[in-house]
């Protein structure tokens, strides 16, 4: 696996640092911080359902400046935490910066990323429910971040994003061996860097980076979501650059039980929770912001 | 360890015949060391008679700590007289602002400005320096040793409990109980109620069996709906958490700005009527500007 080198890893946080988050979540920040009232749990159901705005928060809370006992993953422990009204204004400060443009060099459909991570992260979550072994919340966490990557190359090197897009649809490769080939390093690897450098869990940083290795399998939330990215493809909830499946690797499908595949799964969940997950997801990826 | 309140009231300061009792000067705590160190917990405008106090023992060595960057916490700062005299050092420690990421020197920054006041930092002549700590972090203050723990309010507000020679004083600055932002039915409801709880202990145990507690009680409990998510307490939150982490000593402090002292008196005594005290339980009293405690 080629590494980040400590240059371009600095680049990229500073990068991010400045990456805006997507409309829907912008939108309905600006909306809810002008009500001085506004509902708490509407704020963190925002931001759950913003990768750019979950990770931005959670790199807050760990950084060093904290010296947390035990690391936050989800946005109810940073509200209660930080506080509401901290947390609010850290929201608004990530609005402010604009929002993710529709549009990018890349030709990456970033509306169609958004529902393919939200519904990753809501099928993980339901997943870790079923097999325990992790918290649901750092499953849906992790599954919401776990090809972060993408949506920093496509922002943020998008020529060389572009020709792996192309050249995974043409069938020739998975999108990850074909950024490898354009950019020399691949989406796990830029994700997980990321967060291994903002010191997130190191659970979360494990699952983003291994989601498309068989070492995913090690703990019970880098199979769920293995396993939930995979659904979502199958699925086709969305679309993230890549539709090619991958079966499960045996020391994944062991956390579910004996004789397990993806349809077996998928039936396990069940077409109507899968419809609300997929409903859900839906609402919060418009562009429209409607 | 002596402590003095310089400044009682909340928000605003409020001087006024009705107030003049308890006082109308914003948040402002002197503590002294038994080696007659000097610490001072927030610069509302209490700082600045505490400060004119100062001018007969120069030079001094302020370690002022900062709960919280909220105005009537700070606006009294630059009437710190000792600041203008060369010799003298302040030692300001408080929290880093996450939303902006700066440090505690923000909360002078933000005031020494041209338009706002006529000195500038560079222009006074004491010795200024600044430690931003981290939630959990002990420091050193002269022979007391001084913790931040981080409490609930709209803004990071540290309380900091002082511990000198086997004493030991904690002020909240400003906080409110923690409560759950779910319904029982809500998904998110239990996870939440776990979380709340185990913050709520790491809060209490900062407190536990400490001689003097002085906390934000505001509000009373038939205003607090109203004001829910502000970032205060009320009397019977209050004490409540002093019998909950054993204090000997509570003192009730940022009284509401339109509470005039009568007032003050007949919601305390109320309060004080659903909590009674028997033998060993902590002792509740009203914080008013000028008393001073030993213990």
């Amino acid at each position: 696996m080629n590494e980040l080198s400590a240059d371009l890893n600095k680049k990229l946080g500073e990068a991010v640092e400045r990456m805006p988050a997507f409309p829907k979540s912008v939108q309905k920040v600006l909306e809810l911080t002008r009500d001085l009232n506004c509902s708490p749990k509407v704020l963190v159901q925002v931001i759950e359902n913003d990768p750019v705005m979950t990770m931005k928060i959670l790199r807050v809370l760990n950084s060093a400046y904290y010296s947390l006992p035990s690391k936050i993953t989800s946005i109810n422990h940073s509200v209660v935490f930080l506080g509401l009204n901290t947390v609010k204004n850290i929201a608004l400060s990530i609005a402010a910066i604009g929002i993710l443009p529709k549009q990018n060099a890349a030709d990456f459909d970033v509306n169609q990323y958004l529902l393919h991570s939200l519904t990753t992260a809501a099928i993980a979550k339901h997943l870790c429910g079923k097999v325990g072994g992790a918290d649901p919340m750092d499953c849906y966490v992790a599954g919401l971040l776990h090809d972060f990557g993408k949506v920093v190359f496509a922002q943020f090197m998008p020529e060389q994003f572009k020709i792996s897009l192309e050249k995974c649809q043409e069938g020739e490769m998975s999108l990850f061996t074909a950024e490898q080939d354009a950019i020399g390093t691949d989406h796990t690897v830029v994700g997980s860097m990321l967060a291994e450098k903002w010191q997130f869990p190191q659970p979360l940083i494990d699952s983003i980076r291994n989601h498309h290795s068989e070492k995913a399998g090690e703990t019970a939330m880098g199979a769920c979501v293995y396993t939930a990215n995979q659904i979502s493809k199958k699925l086709e909830f969305g679309f993230a650059g890549d539709a090619r499946l991958e079966s499960l690797p045996p020391a994944v499908a062991k956390h579910f039980g004996v004789n397990i595949n993806l349809d077996t799964l998928i039936s396990s969940i069940g077409e109507a929770e899968l419809s609300k997950i997929l409903e859900q997801a839906r609402q919060f990826s418009q562009m429209d912001g409607s | 360890m002596k402590v003095k309140f310089w400044g009682v009231r909340g928000s605003i300061p409020s001087p006024r015949a009705g107030t003049v009792r308890y006082g109308g000067n914003t948040t402002c705590i002197e503590i002294r060391t038994d080696n007659n160190e000097l610490i001072i917990i927030d610069g509302g405008t209490g700082i600045f008679p505490l400060s004119q106090t100062l001018l007969k023992e120069l030079p001094v060595t302020a370690n002022v700590f900062i709960s919280h960057s909220h105005w009537d916490h700070i606006h009294g700062l630059p009437f710190f007289i000792p600041n203008f005299i060369p010799g003298n050092k302040m030692i300001l420690h408080g929290a880093i602002d996450p939303v902006s990421g700066r440090g505690v020197e923000q909360v002078m920054d933000v005031q020494l400005q041209y338009s706002y006041f006529p000195v500038r930092e560079a222009e006074m002549k004491a010795s200024i320096e600044y430690v931003s700590l981290s939630p959990g972090q002990t420091v050193q203050a002269g022979s007391a040793t001084v913790k931040a723990t981080l409490l609930n309010h709209p803004v990071v507000n540290f309380g900091y409990r002082v511990e000198c020679n086997g004493k030991s004083v904690f002020f909240t600055g400003d906080h409110e109980p923690y409560s759950n932002i779910y319904s029982p039915e809500d998904e998110s409801y239990e996870e939440y109620r776990g979380l709340i709880a185990a913050q709520e202990k790491m809060v209490f145990d900062a407190m536990q069996g400490v001689d003097v507690l002085i906390a934000d009680s505001s509000y009373t409990i038939e205003e607090y709906p109203a004001k829910k998510g502000w970032g205060h307490g009320t009397f019977d939150s209050c004490m409540s958490m002093a019998d909950a982490v054993g204090a000997k000593i509570l003192y009730c402090t940022h009284h509401e700005p339109t509470r005039d002292d009568d007032v003050l008196e007949r919601e305390f005594a109320k309060a004080l009527a659903r909590h009674p005290r028997s033998e060993g339980m902590a002792d509740f009293r009203l914080a008013r500007e000028g008393i001073e405690i030993e213990f």
